[in-house]
């Protein structure tokens, strides 16, 4: 009877508050700041994610027919390495870091301390759910936090496992799964926390941050953005084809935050570049692309309605040069090319999220900087070309979280670099020694002894005692002279 | 240093090819420039000298509001300015760098006085405390900017192999500063060297409780900077309201939790990263076997002779043992002496309290029914000179008023424990200070402190100075804020750490690519892995 009623049992505010106040008095108790506890626990993930992998790729198929290479790879793979890299590095990342001091505070020695914030939330999507809930969750732990994860109720198979998985291989008094949707949320958002994570899309991530605002609450929020490919004349065109295939349509659909969104190239670049992803894209996925078993399908209907609601508006629905094929039932669309589609379209004005490739044309390569630079701030941006003086501008000139040169979406796997949004694409990073650092909080600590006192410093304030201080502060070691002696340097 | 300076040319340069292909032709930025003129004159809200012999009336007519739509047209035409791409180069950033200090050392007998005239603030503290500090900051800024600009060069793996990576610093944007009236001067200075070391336009909102100081600053910052790109909005509560309501890249404001929260729910509209410092209870733990002379001393410094305790790290209040309560106390009260004389109400080397409602929340935490009779030094007051004298309080109750919010001012409430390790129970029983201080020569109660007390900042035997380390990151945690500033961190906290990686077309690897097979994804995990052997033996078939 009793577990019945607790199944049924809404999670609510108060079933929040009661949450958060347990896991804040077990993080109270020290347990999380130890190595040992910390170590444990990412050993825990990687063997639950080794353990576990089938289950993983059932349910990541489950959700959304995603191919099992790209399960492996882009999530259990990735996530593997994030734990192994955090378990080899962990040590090294607590040691406090010792900076250097200055003449004012002599004789002194200083270190910034990385301490854990506390109790944090973890809110992640539903695109790459497995990845993306549990790589901030190692960064939450390395960094020696209590962590709740919400995972997206849009992914419901890869939800219920990850409250599965946590419940039984890490320690449930401080790391947590709650399943749920808008209701749920809501009631984790009322909470106290000491670091909210959210990925998602950038209206939810202004809800989380005002929410969050009540509690004084810092937040990391990885959003998207459209993410511009720009394709310069000068290249390999068959290799920047395919790395533009697996930047869109190899990475789920094209529903990944770091996805190619559009391509900004020149009229004459434009045809070869069709053909080229033309053949690629018949390469990779067959004649009948629809059909092909090496693409995940679109989420849900609500997503498949707003993507052939893009494709069949008047100004667009004319520009198809590839694919265009759709399958509601099976909520499937072929990789689809849109070429010269107009700057006010709608396809050009929110974030794709599918499988659809418009180009862009311009008249000069480096016009697409302006197009780039006219829309909000991606979360990353590609250039293809050889030409060093174009990488150079592009580089300077265009603003992203993260910019790739002739490859799409690996810097992603790159740990040393921060992976995070700007404006619109979000604030703050992750990945590698970032995660950590994410988590933690960098307490400055200065350590003096009683020796070498100075009175100079304390009042009363006399004349001599200002014109020393005067040379102490600018360093002028013959003004510090003349001040001890009494002279006036005036 | 050789290699550094050509970088640095390789980089200025590039940025002047990137403007250029942006197309501002030039006779668009003289007109732009004329606008903004136009738009200074239009838009003047700062009270001119002259306007001090107008009556009030006039000079509310003769004032036009800073609206809604006033800080909207200053956005755009700093967005405008930051665009064409004028603040990312090195150049500039200097240049207005050095004017800051140029400002400084021509302008150091108003500063003071501004602060003077704000505070009472004894030229002293003013020049130790404020000016230098941004000297210092700015002088450091100089040194290291070419350094802080170049590109970060970092490892890749064998995943993206053959490839390289870098870490740019890019500018945010426009950002905002609203700074605060008890170190009214540095804290609006040094957050706006910081954006500009970055490469930002900066909105700098002084606070109106320190008038004289907001004043000055907007003169200087006109008469110094350049004015398409780093701006004073000199006002209170409704032109900050306008200006919140505006799309920054950044903010940053100093001030209170309460005001924190507003900023920070303004900034979530706009998705608008913000650094929030903030205050807190700042206590100051003292252990029994110490050099008790020093140790007063410099707890004296970090309280009264810090802006009369109206400082977000000042000593809020005393955690010590009850056998060496009444050390403590004769040994403060005999150094207070020495420093502020018999009647420290008389002393010139005190701030006074910044306005008279302050005066009011002070006195009102004085004579709280729970702690009006726990006074064992100091309690006068002059409500007229705004004076209260440094004040201890002993064994005030924990659910006391003056133990539940950031005092802020003189007093200094002393709790006693039985074992000093029982002060830890105590702190973290509270909100999470911006600075914590503990004074001892055991080895071990250092290391736990350190270990276990969360704090914005930590100083062990001394007060205040580690936020003259421009070595350490200065900000809060929890109720005592986010994100932090000061030297280095100054630049990374107005920066977007833009993650780049470079690639060829060469040695393109098919196992990336469908048709997905049993064998490329054996491959591939083994490459992501870093696993060596399980590679060949995937690549042989195996």
């Amino acid at each position: 009877m009793g577990s019945v009623e607790k199944e049924t049992k809404v999670f609510d505010s108060e079933a929040a508050s009661s949450m958060v106040k347990e896991l804040r008095g077990e993080f109270l108790s020290g347990k999380t700041r130890s190595y040992e506890w910390r170590v444990t626990q990412l050993k825990n993930i990687l063997k639950m994610s080794e353990d576990r992998e089938q289950d993983i790729v059932k349910a990541l198929h489950s959700d959304l027919t995603k191919p099992e290479l790209e399960s492996s790879i882009y999530e259990i793979s990735m996530l593997k390495n994030a734990c192994t890299l955090a378990i080899k590095k962990l040590k090294q990342w607590m040691k406090p870091e010792k900076v250097k001091t200055s003449l004012t505070s002599f004789p002194s020695s200083a270190e910034i301390v990385s301490e854990p914030l506390g109790v944090v939330l973890v809110i992640s999507p539903w695109n790459y759910p497995f990845l993306l809930s549990i790589d901030p969750v190692v960064g939450a732990i390395a960094a020696g936090n209590a962590v709740v994860l919400k995972p997206s109720e849009v992914a419901p198979a890869t939800s219920s496992l990850l409250a599965k998985l946590v419940g039984e291989y890490l320690d449930n008094t401080l790391i947590r799964v709650v399943e749920g949707a808008v209701a749920e949320t809501s009631a984790l958002l009322e909470q106290k926390w000491d670091k909210i994570c959210y990925t998602g899309n950038g209206r939810v991530g202004r809800i989380v941050m005002a929410a969050a605002a009540k509690h004084l609450t810092p937040v990391l929020l990885e959003l998207g953005g459209k993410c511009p490919a720009v394709v310069d004349s000068i290249i390999n065109l068959k290799v920047a084809a395919r790395r533009i295939v697996a930047g869109k349509w190899g990475c789920n659909s094209g529903q990944t935050c770091v996805a190619v969104d559009y391509i900004l190239t020149t009229k004459d670049v434009a045809l070869k570049l069709v053909d080229a992803l033309k053949h690629e894209l018949e390469g990779f996925y067959g004649k009948n692309q629809l059909e092909s078993k090496d693409l995940s399908r679109i989420v849900n209907l609500n997503h498949f309605d707003r993507l052939t609601k893009l494709l069949d508006e008047d100004k667009v629905s004319g520009k198809i040069v590839h694919g265009g094929e759709r399958d509601k039932a099976n909520l499937k669309i072929a990789p689809t090319i849109l070429l010269d589609v107009p700057q006010d379209s709608l396809i050009m004005n929110e974030e794709i999220f599918g499988p659809l490739l418009p180009i862009f044309t311009v008249e000069k390569v480096e016009s697409s900087f302006d197009v780039i630079n006219s829309g909000t701030k991606p979360l990353a941006a590609y250039l293809f070309t050889d030409n060093k003086k174009l990488k150079e501008q592009f580089v300077m000139a265009v603003s992203a979280g993260g910019l790739v040169i002739n490859d799409t979406v690996i810097h992603l796997a790159v740990d040393t670099l921060p992976f995070g949004g700007v404006q619109e694409s979000g604030m703050g990073a992750y990945h590698g020694k970032f995660s950590f650092d994410a988590f933690s909080h960098k307490k400055g600590v200065l350590y003096r002894s009683f020796a070498g006192d100075a009175p100079v410093r304390y009042p009363p304030y006399t004349k001599g005692k200002l014109a020393f201080m005067k040379a102490l502060m600018s360093g002028s070691i013959l003004g510090v002279i003349c001040a001890l002696i009494g002279l006036s340097k005036n | 240093m050789n290699i550094s300076m050509e970088l640095l040319r390789d980089f200025s340069s590039v940025g002047a090819g990137a403007s250029r292909a942006f197309s501002y032709p030039f006779t668009r930025k003289t007109k732009q420039r004329r606008l903004s003129f136009v738009y200074l004159i239009r838009t003047s809200y700062s009270f001119k000298s002259c306007s001090a012999t107008l009556s009030l009336t006039a000079e509310v007519e003769e004032k036009p509001k800073f609206d809604v739509d006033k800080a909207a047209l200053l956005a755009r035409e700093l967005r405008k300015s930051f665009n064409s791409g004028r603040t990312t180069n090195y150049e500039w950033r200097m240049s207005q760098l050095k004017s800051i200090e140029k400002m400084l050392e021509e302008k150091e007998n108003d500063i003071t006085e501004a602060l003077y005239k704000d505070l009472s603030k004894p030229g002293l503290e003013a020049f130790v405390a404020e000016i230098s500090q941004v000297k210092s900051s700015c002088k450091l800024a100089l040194k290291e900017l070419s350094h802080w600009m170049i590109p970060e060069k970092v490892k890749t793996s064998l995943t993206t192999y053959p490839s390289s990576a870098e870490i740019v610093s890019e500018p945010l944007g426009v950002v905002l500063v609203i700074s605060t009236w008890n170190f009214p001067f540095l804290l609006s200075l040094d957050p706006v060297i910081g954006a500009i070391s970055a490469g930002n336009a900066v909105v700098l909102k002084p606070s109106e409780i320190a008038p004289a100081t907001s004043l000055l600053l907007s003169n200087l910052v006109e008469e110094y900077l350049d004015k398409s790109a780093i701006r004073v909005v000199e006002g209170s509560v409704d032109e900050t309201t306008a200006l919140l309501e505006q799309k920054w890249d950044k903010i940053l404001y100093t001030g209170s939790a309460r005001v924190g929260r507003i900023v920070m729910a303004a900034a979530a509209k706009h998705l608008t990263p913000v650094i929030l410092e903030l205050g807190g209870k700042c206590p100051a733990v003292v252990d029994s076997n110490i050099n008790l002379q020093v140790a007063v001393r410099r707890i004296i410094y970090g309280k009264w002779a810090c802006n009369n305790g109206q400082a977000c790290i000042g000593v809020d209040y005393i955690i010590t043992t009850k056998d060496f309560a009444p050390k403590l106390i004769d040994a403060l009260r005999y150094e207070l002496e020495q420093f502020f004389g018999k009647d420290p109400m008389e002393s010139k080397d005190i701030s006074r309290i910044v306005s008279s409602s302050q005066f009011a929340r002070l006195a009102r935490l004085m004579d709280d029914d729970l702690v009006s009779d726990k006074i064992v030094l100091g309690g006068q007051r002059d409500v007229n000179q705004l004076k209260i004298a440094p004040t201890i309080l002993l064994d005030v109750p924990e659910d006391a008023q003056i133990m539940q919010e950031e005092i802020f001012g003189p007093l200094m409430p002393i709790l006693t424990v039985e074992k000093v390790e029982d002060s830890f129970k105590i702190i973290q029983s509270k909100p999470k200070p911006l600075a914590a201080y503990l004074f001892t020569n055991d080895e071990q109660l250092k290391k736990n402190f350190v270990q276990n007390i969360p704090s914005g900042g930590m100083l062990i035997n001394d007060t205040i100075l580690h936020v003259a380390t421009d070595g350490l990151p200065f900000g809060g945690v929890g109720e005592s804020g986010m994100g932090s500033y000061h030297g280095k961190f100054s630049f990374d906290a107005f920066s977007h750490k833009k993650a780049v990686l470079y690639r060829g077309f060469d040695a393109d690897a098919s196992i990336r690519y469908p048709p997905y097979t049993t064998q490329k994804q054996r491959l591939l995990k083994a490459v992501i892995n870093g696993d060596i052997v399980s590679i060949i033996l995937a690549l042989i078939g195996w």
